[in-house]
């Protein structure tokens, strides 16, 4: 049975939606880990709920960034456990350099929320691989700093080494580079995401094509 | 002392927040007014018993390791003697 670690920072809220979704799979133990915690060893899956972690002082995941439990989340990342920031948790995991590029302001200022559509560009990694490559998946986007910021380089490394997950497909209103929704670290065992796959696992909210995101990583 | 710290986007780094302000102080008729840029200040005061060179190190290491994102932002400070 796979063990799923939450990890909750003052100011998480996705974390009870994102229990609730995993935990509704079957077959899996999911824990909520506090932030001052330090040992995550025992588990197979990392996930970082998004929020606004410490308020969103400074920058989003600025401050998490120096919680005690991310040096065990570094430390996991290098043994190849499977770690998923979504939104704040994406953010988290820019700033604490699993994931490279940076994530700014949406071109518009505005917080955005709305369901939105995602193109699936990689269904090869322990995340995506319930999905069909090409599948076009709706769920939510609720934030303000999403606007995914990378140069040509560091654009044509990701698609280069398939580290693109998603784009947002026919609808950027962030103004992401390339359209990029979700990209993958170089071992593609950490991805971060800006959409909400946890909001949308559950027919009873409209769309649970999100659902397979979980499911694909309890059954790698 | 005390540290003055400004922390703005790096060139090139979309502002919006700043071209709006910028649009909004031309259609105000403030006109001759271009690339407004907002950003953060910072100060930071320090045990007296610190020397200026002491001073400047932590300065420095505040901004470069959490104050500012060395990927899209630039800092810059000023430190001066307290009042």
């Amino acid at each position: 049975m796979k063990k799923v670690a939450i990890i909750v920072f003052p100011g998480s809220n996705c974390d009870h939606d994102a229990f609730y979704v995993i935990n509704s799979i079957g077959n899996v133990k999911v824990d909520f880990v506090w932030h001052k915690d330090s040992d995550l060893s025992l588990y197979d899956v990392i996930v970082i709920p998004g929020g606004f972690s410490y308020g969103d002082y400074l920058r989003a995941g600025a401050i998490a960034r120096f919680s005690p439990i991310m040096k065990s989340i570094i430390a996991e990342s290098k043994k190849g456990k499977k770690i998923i920031g979504i939104c704040n948790g994406f953010q988290i995991l820019i700033e604490c350099d699993l994931l490279p590029g940076a994530l700014i302001i949406n071109k518009n200022i505005k917080f955005l929320s709305k369901m939105i559509c995602l193109d699936v560009v990689n269904n090869e990694s322990a995340f995506t691989h319930l999905y069909k490559k090409g599948e076009l998946i709706s769920m939510p986007i609720a934030h303000r700093q999403g606007n995914y910021l990378a140069d040509l380089e560091l654009v044509r490394r990701l698609e280069d080494n398939n580290q693109i997950a998603f784009r947002y497909h026919s609808q950027n209103l962030n103004g992401s580079v390339s359209d990029i929704a979700g990209i993958f670290n170089e071992n593609k065992n950490v991805l971060g995401m800006m959409p909400h796959p946890e909001r949308a696992s559950d027919p009873i909210l409209g769309s649970d094509d999100g659902l397979n995101i979980f499911k694909s990583i309890l059954d790698f | 002392m005390k540290a003055k710290i400004y922390i703005t986007y790096k060139d090139g780094i979309l502002d919006p927040q700043g071209k709006t302000v910028g649009g909004a102080l031309n259609s105000m008729g403030l006109s001759n007014i271009h690339d407004v840029s907002i950003g953060k200040f910072i100060e930071m005061k320090f045990d007296s018993k610190l020397s200026k060179e002491q001073v400047v190190e932590l300065t420095e290491q505040s901004c470069k390791k959490l104050l500012a994102n060395p990927n899209t932002e630039q800092y810059s400070y000023d430190i001066l003697d307290e009042e």
